[in-house]
């Protein structure tokens, strides 16, 4: 593309390998997370049996790999670092609905092997395909993976490798969560970020800030009050609401003559159009054949001029005190905010003032 | 009063051959559930009935009408003319993925053959339904087969062909509400009259674009486009407007806790580039979505007018609540 000043991105971009026994929902969790497959589509999916890679485009390059499970890339003959060099985490996943005793035997070997060779490497173990299993039942396995995990890692003398448990499924929001904490770990702007929203939170009474990535709605920093799902599963639908409605309107920011029959609207972020693997923004719907695809505004990506940046708002009550609030950082971050008692219409000022701050402070923490 | 009382209640009839859709939809559409929810529901035994109030007078009241043989058996004899009286419009449903298409369009023959019969000037929307079982490249052939087979019908059966229309739907996509925004559009009594209230205040506004729909469907009533905004390239953008606040909607209630009939906000604001959206309350029963220049001036006048507009518009709600009481009394 042709763009001006440096990109506020990039810089050690989150490498990840999925890992685990078959059927446990390797390609699956890829598939949904990177390259946003309807979740009831991964019926249909067939046995890998290669290396198979995934990528997306968006405020930064995710990169994922899933190792088919036949592949003894642990055996000592195996080339081991043509898949692990530069790895940043480790996904294992284990099938909850199904017998899962061998997995975590096979985990362990992972969690050895990574110690010895790969101690950098962050090692992730996701409980999945939650869905359908009583709130009870899903405790106790978790409790019960981690505890045996923990326990046979003492024994093996590595006792001291910090391994994080999720609990997950590709039919809600947690698989999405889930991700955006393992990547959350690997980008090293976190705590500056992480200083910035929780100052935000604190001046502007805001209950919850999350930054997104607006295209996999995949959170790269909040504030650091307690996390819940709950509140991550509405604001990532409120990105999808905000997204939605600019594309069907946001051709009108195009220039005059763009969008006659046949020629697409502008794409929003120059970058995006260039690489080939970029997912379909519009991930809910299926759309009818005569949209054009793409939103059309068209921002000018060097002067960020705050007031043509998106903006928007959702109240719940006539006072204005419950309600959510999103800002556009860039074109492919958004800071939402649920906000909390005492934030009300009087404040609006001091929040957008505030938030201008953390918009000009994060652009500057990417810069770097 | 008696007579008044019919030209607001709108008959609908909801029928097809069991499992073609119907209960589904009705469920999406009107009872707040999503299109997963739906794979639970059990065979409709004979009618269920429901009202939903629209705006300007118009009380839907709708009949879904259980599809198994021996119910339509009755529908056609001993209740024949209690179904089929007074109908304004008859919404028949055809699995598009039946096995037993004869059959369903024999069904249909002697359903029509009622109708005409005792609603002879009544509409009838026909719905191919679950095209999401047709692979996209076959879509377009196997719809217009369909609708010309049953066309034909129609014409044997003596319905103009201004009576009747044609809707690909799938409870997987907005295709539905697209359908169902037509029905609504041809029930409303007044249309005309919110029509042109709708364009002065998208004058006054200088909004490119107003949308009036009904605050529990988010069913799209009417709507006014001006200037640009006659352009827009997204033509299906109203059934994807109801789609997105549908899914909003279900959002909240997850995260609140409570019923997805209870959720609703009191204002969207959607600021973007050039363009600016929001939604605000306009009567009892409906929401006014407007699009227009991104400009805090013209935001705060545009927020005051259609505050000012929402008396003229009540008006129209009024007239039902008068004659409601006087029935009462
Ligand atoms: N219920 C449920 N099923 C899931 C979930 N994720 C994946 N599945 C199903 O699990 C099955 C297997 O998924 P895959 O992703 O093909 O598994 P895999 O581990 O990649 O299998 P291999 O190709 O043999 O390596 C599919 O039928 C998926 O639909 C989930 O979160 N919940
Ligand atoms: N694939 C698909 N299935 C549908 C669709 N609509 C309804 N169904 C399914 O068809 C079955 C029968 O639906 P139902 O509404 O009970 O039929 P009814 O007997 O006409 O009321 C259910 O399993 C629905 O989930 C659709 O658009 N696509
Ligand atoms: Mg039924």
């Amino acid at each position: 593309g042709t763009q001006q000043g440096p990109p506020p991105r990039r810089k050690g971009n989150p490498r990840l390998l999925f890992m685990g026994l078959r059927r446990c929902g390797k390609s699956s969790v890829q598939k949904v997370v990177f390259q946003k497959l309807p979740p009831a589509d991964t019926l249909y999916l067939e046995a890998t049996n290669k290396i198979e890679k995934a990528s997306m485009q968006s405020f930064m390059n995710f990169e994922s790999a899933e190792i088919p499970t036949q592949l003894p890339v642990l055996s000592p003959e195996y080339e081991h670092a043509t898949v692990f060099t530069n790895i940043g985490a480790v996904i294992w996943i284990i099938d909850s609905q199904d017998e899962y005793l061998t997995s975590i035997s096979e985990l362990l070997r992972v969690a050895v092997f990574l110690a010895e060779n790969y101690p950098r490497a962050n090692l992730e173990v996701f409980i999945h395909k939650t869905d359908g299993l009583s709130e009870e039942y899903k405790y106790d396995t978790f409790r019960e993976v981690r505890q045996r995990v923990q326990d046979e890692l003492s024994d093996f003398g590595y006792g001291d490798r910090a391994v994080s448990y999720y609990q997950t499924s590709i039919f809600d929001h947690s698989i999405f969560e889930a991700m955006s904490k393992v990547i959350m770990k690997l980008l090293p702007q976190l705590p500056a970020m992480e200083t910035l929203l929780t100052k935000l939170c604190s001046t502007c009474r805001i209950q919850k800030a999350y930054l997104f990535d607006t295209v996999s709605k995949i959170y790269i920093a909040t504030d650091t009050s307690p996390t819940f799902l709950k509140d991550y599963e509405v604001c990532s639908d409120y990105v999808d609401v905000i997204v939605d409605i600019k594309q069907l309107y946001g051709w009108l920011d195009a220039p005059k003559d763009a969008p006659k029959d046949g020629s697409q609207p502008q794409n929003e972020d120059p970058e995006l159009e260039s690489e080939g693997t970029q997912p379909k923004i519009e991930g809910v719907q299926p759309k009818s054949e005569a949209s054009p695809s793409k939103s059309g505004s068209s921002q000018p990506k060097s002067a960020p001029d705050t007031n043509m940046l998106g903006e928007s708002m959702v109240t719940f009550d006539k006072g204005g005190d419950n309600y959510m609030y999103a800002r556009e950082i860039s074109n492919s971050l958004s800071l939402i905010c649920l906000m909390g008692q005492g934030s009300g219409p009087d404040k609006r000022k001091l929040i957008e003032y505030n938030v201008d701050i953390l918009h000009d402070a994060l652009l500057q923490v990417f810069k770097v | 009063m008696e007579r008044g009382k019919r030209q607001k209640q709108r008959k609908v009839l909801l029928m097809g051959r069991s499992g073609a859709g119907k209960s589904s939809m009705r469920s999406i559409v009107f009872s707040h559930h999503n299109a997963k929810d739906v794979r639970r529901l059990g065979a409709t035994v004979d009618v269920e009935h429901s009202n939903i109030r629209f705006m300007g007078n118009l009380m839907l009241n709708l009949w879904d009408c259980g599809g198994q043989d021996s119910f339509v058996e009755s529908y056609l004899t001993n209740q024949r003319s209690h179904v089929f009286t007074h109908v304004a419009v008859l919404i028949f449903v055809f699995d598009v993925s039946s096995r037993d298409a004869a059959s369903d369009m024999l069904s249909f023959a002697s359903t029509i053959r009622a109708l005409h019969e005792f609603s002879p000037n009544s509409k009838i929307f026909v719905l191919i339904h679950k095209m999401d079982l047709v692979p996209a490249d076959q879509k377009t052939a196997v719809f217009q087969e369909k609708s010309d087979g049953i066309r034909a019908t129609c014409e044997e059966e003596e319905f103009l062909p201004e009576q009747v229309g044609f809707w690909a739907t799938s409870i997987w996509d907005q295709s539905l509400y697209r359908a169902w925004t037509q029905v609504i559009y041809f029930l409303v009594p007044n249309a005309g009259t919110i029509e042109n209230m709708l364009r002065k205040l998208a004058d006054l506004l200088d909004a490119s674009e107003l949308i009036l729909y009904e605050r529990t469907t988010c069913l799209v009533v009417t709507h006014i486009s001006r200037g640009r905004g006659k352009k827009n390239p997204f033509t299906d953008r109203f059934e994807r407007l109801t789609s997105i606040l549908k899914t909003h909607k279900h959002s909240m209630a997850r995260h609140t806790g409570t019923m997805v009939s209870e959720v609703s906000f009191t204002e969207l604001l959607v600021k973007s580039g050039k363009f600016m959206f929001f939604i605000t309350r306009l009567t009892e029963n409906t929401n006014l979505a407007v699009v227009m220049p991104n400009d805090e001036g013209a935001f705060n006048a545009a927020r005051v007018n259609v505050s000012l507009a929402k008396g003229e518009f009540a008006y129209l709600d009024i007239i039902e609540k008068k004659g409601k009481e006087a029935q009462r009394t």
